[in-house]
């Protein structure tokens, strides 16, 4: 019998799960910071997180709303300006993970953080890019976290805010997606959903492995760490 | 040797309607104080270059303070967009809003070249994606290897401000904690201004601090709680829950132009 769970909560431990003590990390604020941090404090305590905010190696003992909180620098092994991180951090591909979120996907992986409707008369502006344009062709496996619909799954996007070439995996609420001959694919649903709807929360005529499997539920350590950490 | 001036005099002596102004600082040290002093000052017509605009550059642009803005990420971070950011791009409230966007590598890039006056900033990056077409970046040739990389024009505002912890009397400046393109601001700008905690007779070192001399920023006003509700490293949090409460205040502008009524136009500078 396994425990209760939120589709959020199988998001960040489905995504920390992938993560191992050998990679160095590049986190976002939201669900990313979540699952990385629960990796640090599971099965991966050698992770590296780094923060664009210009710390390398953060130890937060609870979740930060900003990538600039003070426990991250006071948590790390390094803090550096952010011109450096950029350029002989990032850039220069020390870093091996990144996590990515966006408004839109398409079926390649390309996200759109920029715009809703057109950029010149916007329906909806978004913050912008950010770090995502480097991040994305700067490490070598992206990993992006997005809650499947069909606005946010889409067959066009509006704004190619990063290119979606190294998109390794997107753990969505519903399943897991990856790459597989250049598109992304249906390789695993979550515990209770079924292919149909996943199907009709793309917006392309999505692509299911012939291999599709079915996600571990969250096991109750991965659960109490992670709302240890939620509750901290 | 810089000069130790109040929030108002130097706000008045180096910011001039029509500027190209940087108030940075990466989540830590935002210059809040001097940017309300902006806004209680009338400034208008201002390029506003920062990174990530924030509360303050929310408050600037809803006040009509602001022709254009420079940057690479508008949103509140962790709570969600900026309602007035959002307002000026989508509907011209209260004015039109000029944007060059960026990416984050290309802002700090553009920023270490300031720095360095030289022309340009170089990196990997803007790599087929649509920003390019959108922004001011041209592609440039190796000329020892051949490799295509983005060139940004480097960043070179008329004032750069920024906050930090402390400075001494000659106007020497300490900032440590995260502190993100604050240097780079400085150098890169033709007139500087830094508010701090305190001023204090002698920097002790802290870890990781960095010291901008005196006789590269023009002025030095004593703010304490100037990043507010941003943080300073060492005397006080970040205040999330702020952060969080202008998400709704921020959202209606009636009700974010009453905000700034009380709590910035009918406030007093330190």
């Amino acid at each position: 019998m396994s425990p209760e769970y939120s589709a959020d909560e199988m998001m960040a431990v489905e995504a920390a799960r992938r993560l191992t003590s050998d990679n160095v990390c590049f986190v976002g604020i939201g669900l990313p910071s979540t699952a990385a941090n629960l990796a640090r404090r599971t099965h991966a305590p050698g992770c590296v997180l780094v923060y664009e905010s210009g710390t390398i190696g953060a130890k937060p003992t609870r979740l930060p709303l900003s990538i600039g909180d003070g426990e991250l620098a006071e948590t790390a092994d390094a803090v550096v300006s952010v011109p450096e991180m950029f350029a002989y951090w990032l850039q220069s591909g020390r870093i091996d993970v990144g996590f990515l979120g966006a408004a839109q996907i398409d079926r390649h992986g390309n996200l759109n953080s920029t715009v809703i409707g057109s950029y010149d008369a916007p329906k909806v502006r978004l913050p912008g890019a950010g770090g995502a344009p480097e991040i994305a062709t700067s490490v070598e496996n992206v990993f992006v976290m997005l809650r499947q619909t069909r606005r946010a799954f889409v067959e066009q996007l509006d704004f190619k805010s990063s290119r979606g070439d190294r998109v390794r995996v997107v753990v969505t609420d519903l399943g897991i997606l990856e790459p597989r001959d250049g598109e992304l694919t249906l390789t695993r649903v979550h515990p209770g959903v079924g292919v149909d709807d996943v199907r009709a929360a793309t917006g392309w005529e999505l692509a299911v492995a012939p291999d599709l499997s079915r996600t571990e539920p969250p096991t109750v350590a991965e659960l109490a760490a992670l709302r240890e950490l939620e509750a901290a | 040797m810089a000069e130790i001036v109040t929030l108002a005099d130097g706000v008045r002596e180096l910011v001039r309607d029509g500027d190209t102004v940087a108030l940075e600082g990466f989540t830590h040290l935002i210059p809040h104080a001097a940017g309300h002093e902006l806004i209680r000052q009338g400034r208008r017509e201002l390029t506003l270059v920062r990174m990530t605009p924030d509360v303050v550059y929310d408050q600037l642009i809803g006040m009509g303070a602001a022709r254009k803005l420079v940057f690479s990420w508008g949103g509140n971070p962790g709570v969600g967009s900026l309602h007035r950011l959002r307002d000026a791009v989508e509907h011209g409230w209260p004015r039109p809003l000029e944007i060059e966007e960026h990416s984050h590598a290309g802002m700090a890039a553009a920023w270490a070249a300031g720095a360095a006056s030289l022309p340009f900033g170089v990196l990997r990056g803007y790599d087929d994606n649509d920003l390019v077409a959108r922004t001011t970046v041209k592609t440039i040739t190796c000329p020892f290897t051949g490799e295509q990389l983005a060139a940004v024009r480097a960043h070179r505002p008329d004032v750069g401000i920024i906050h930090a912890q402390r400075a001494d009397r000659e106007g020497n400046v300490q900032l440590w904690g995260i502190t993100g393109v604050q240097k780079e601001t400085v150098l890169a700008s033709a007139r500087s201004l830094v508010t701090v905690e305190e001023i204090v007779d002698e920097l002790d070192p802290r870890p990781g601090a960095i010291v901008l001399p005196g006789w590269v920023v023009d002025a030095v006003a004593v703010a304490p709680g100037g990043a507010r509700p941003s943080y300073a490293h060492g005397y006080y949090d970040r205040d999330n829950d702020f952060y969080v409460a202008w998400d709704a205040i921020s959202r209606d502008r009636n009700t974010f132009t009453e905000w700034m009524e009380r709590h910035v136009l009918g406030a007093v500078a330190a």
